[in-house]
């Protein structure tokens, strides 16, 4: 290359961008490296999918549910739902190998808002979350699930678990940020996601929980996301007359959990965030 | 300070909790020079290069880069600089094009741009054959180059490099140091942290040297040398017996002299190159014939050595808890 003059430099125009653009091109980066390592994908694709034939085939038969197909169906919703829980998982798991390698560092060295890195982080977190829900969506079709309800309410129940998805990123750059590793982040999410999915009426319906194991079950915002996304696609009858106020009512519960999430945590996530990089 | 300096840092001070990483460091560095800032490992460098490029905030006292405040206008500080971390902070995901493209794009190049400037870069640096290849296939040294690369797309005027070589081979190291020396040559104003006393001596125009936080000293690396004791006039002669001739000349020349019988070597303490040549008059017509006159400066290593009690690497080698301290600064 021809190199500029002695002494004096001849640097290329630097516009000004947008968060936006800002925000597009780390999504981009982090979808080439979903491209490089299609791997990544397996939590939201094999692994619910082994779910699905593990409880549809293997406990299915000692389950019964009142959803018009049998368990199959009704199984679909509480996948989804943990399958969207895991949105937290992606995106600790891609924040904190971002911090740990130094690559936030050298984003922060630039002149970004430093904002664009959780922004594009997020995005490209939902987007692999969603090839899951798609992914779900046709494994279900194979073993016998199917939408009863209006395309109206089967898109709401889509958005439903969107929403979801975006109150999860709050909770995945808390603990993204709070870990020093990714094994640590591994440990953590699989220690607390796990169990508050099965402390819920994600697999098996709370009606026959013990009374507090129920109120925890009932009560437990994932179920309430689970219930809502059922009856939206009309695999579930409404809920029983004895259960839980967040059961007769799951999509105004749904909108209120994630809400209620998103204020609480997402404030404690950006600072925790701050002081991680800041340090 | 002026305009003329392209970076300078005012009492820069950091805590982390009970721990003073940084405390009170001060210097400057003209426009188009290199500083070299030298010191063991934990000793705060890296968190004097995150205060000066705003990954973290000083917890007094400030710096500004290209005449931008860090505290009061980040923004035009990062307009200005290129930052290469002290690992090579590129995306092993990424082909070395794509990772031009990234930094490219974040600063907000537009693509035609980002194209020629990258395979301008990749060519400087001889990773066009490269350039499609994952970052993950790449060498030690060929990472460091792209880091490097990267940190450039821009053209910033200033240049920031933590400990650039470490772990790199002595031949990656060398080819490293050219680079460096063309970037300052096309009027880049750079300022490195090393351990190595020697990448001082060959890059940098001022060093600081940098020792628990705080500076201990600072000067061109041939002040530093002289600060540190004398020199040493080595004379060798080439027959054994003209040896103890030779001592009685050196001596009667008013100097100390030092005899090492089996090298024909005569070292004395000695203020500088007057010495060298009112010797070299001494033997001048004597009959005594000389090998080797000259002037032995101590190296860096004997400077760190007296500033500090402690060599550079002992430091590293004597304790696992250097390497932690680091971690700790940095964590």
């Amino acid at each position: 290359m021809s190199r500029p003059e002695h002494g004096t430099l001849e640097r290329p125009a630097i516009r000004h961008t947008s968060l936006w653009h800002q925000s597009v091109t780390i999504f981009r980066r982090n979808l080439i490296h979903i491209k490089r390592m299609p791997e990544m994908l397996l939590d939201v694709t094999i692994q619910p999918v082994m779910f699905v034939l593990l409880f549809a085939f293997v406990f299915g038969g000692a389950i019964s549910v009142g959803a018009p197909a049998g368990y199959r169906e009704w199984l679909l919703g509480g996948i989804m739902g943990q399958t969207i829980a895991f949105a937290a998982f992606i995106v600790a798991v891609g924040l904190t190998a971002d911090i740990d390698k130094g690559i936030v560092d050298r984003f922060r060295s630039l002149p970004i808002n430093p904002a664009a890195i959780l922004v594009g982080r997020s995005m490209s977190s939902i987007t692999h979350s969603f090839i899951g829900i798609v992914v779900m969506s046709l494994t279900g079709l194979v073993v016998g699930w199917r939408i009863r309800g209006s395309v109206l309410e089967a898109l709401a129940a889509y958005g439903l678990l969107l929403l979801w998805g975006f109150a999860m990123i709050w909770v995945g750059i808390l603990v993204g940020s709070a870990m020093r590793s990714v094994e640590a982040v591994n440990g953590v999410m699989f220690t607390t996601i796990f169990p508050l999915t099965f402390l819920s009426n994600a697999f098996a319906p709370s009606e026959r929980m013990g009374t507090v194991l129920r109120a925890i079950a009932e009560w437990n915002p994932i179920s309430a996301l689970v219930q809502a996304v059922r009856e939206l696609w009309g695999n579930t009858g409404p809920a029983s007359p004895d259960a839980h106020l967040p059961m007769h009512h799951p999509v105004l519960f749904t909108i209120l959990w994630t809400v209620g999430i998103t204020a609480v945590v997402a404030p404690l996530a950006l600072r925790t965030f701050r002081n991680r990089t800041m340090q | 300070m002026g305009h003329d300096h392209a970076i300078e840092a005012e009492g820069l001070v950091k805590e982390f909790g009970e721990t003073l990483a940084v405390d009170d460091v001060s210097f400057a560095v003209p426009r188009g020079t290199v500083l070299g800032l030298l010191g063991p490992n934990g000793a705060g460098k890296t968190t004097t290069v995150r205060m000066m490029t705003t990954l973290t905030r000083p917890t007094r006292g400030t710096a500004r880069v290209a005449g931008h405040d860090v505290l009061t206008d980040p923004a035009a500080v990062r307009r200005s600089m290129g930052l290469t971390g002290q690992s090579a902070t590129v995306d092993e995901l990424l082909t070395g094009r794509e990772n031009l493209w990234l930094i490219g794009s974040l600063y907000g190049l537009d693509k035609r741009t980002i194209d020629r400037v990258g395979t301008e870069l990749l060519e400087r640096f001889s990773l066009a054959g490269a350039a499609d290849r994952v970052v993950k296939t790449y060498s030690g040294g060929m990472r460091r180059r792209l880091d490097l690369a990267v940190s450039l797309v821009a053209t910033p005027p200033v240049l920031f490099l933590d400990e650039p070589t470490t772990g790199l081979d002595p031949r990656s190291r060398v080819e490293l140091w050219d680079v460096l020396r063309d970037l300052v040559e096309d009027g880049t104003t750079l300022l490195l942290t090393t351990q190595y006393l020697e990448e001082a001596d060959q890059l940098a125009d001022d060093i600081v040297v940098i020792d628990r936080g705080t500076v201990i000293a600072q000067g061109t690396p041939l002040e530093l040398k002289d600060a540190s004791g004398k020199a040493a006039l080595v004379v060798t002669v080439s027959r054994a017996d003209d040896l103890a001739a030779a001592v009685e000349r050196v001596r009667g020349a008013g100097l100390e002299a030092h005899v090492e019988e089996a090298a024909r070597r005569i070292t004395a303490p000695a203020d500088g190159l007057s010495d060298v040549t009112r010797i070299a008059s001494v033997f001048d017509g004597s009959g005594i014939e000389i090998d080797d006159l000259g002037l032995q400066r101590p190296s860096l290593d004997d400077v760190f050595l007296n500033l500090t009690g402690h060599r550079a690497e002992e430091v590293e080698d004597a304790t696992g808890g250097a390497a932690n301290e680091g971690e700790e600064v940095r964590a």
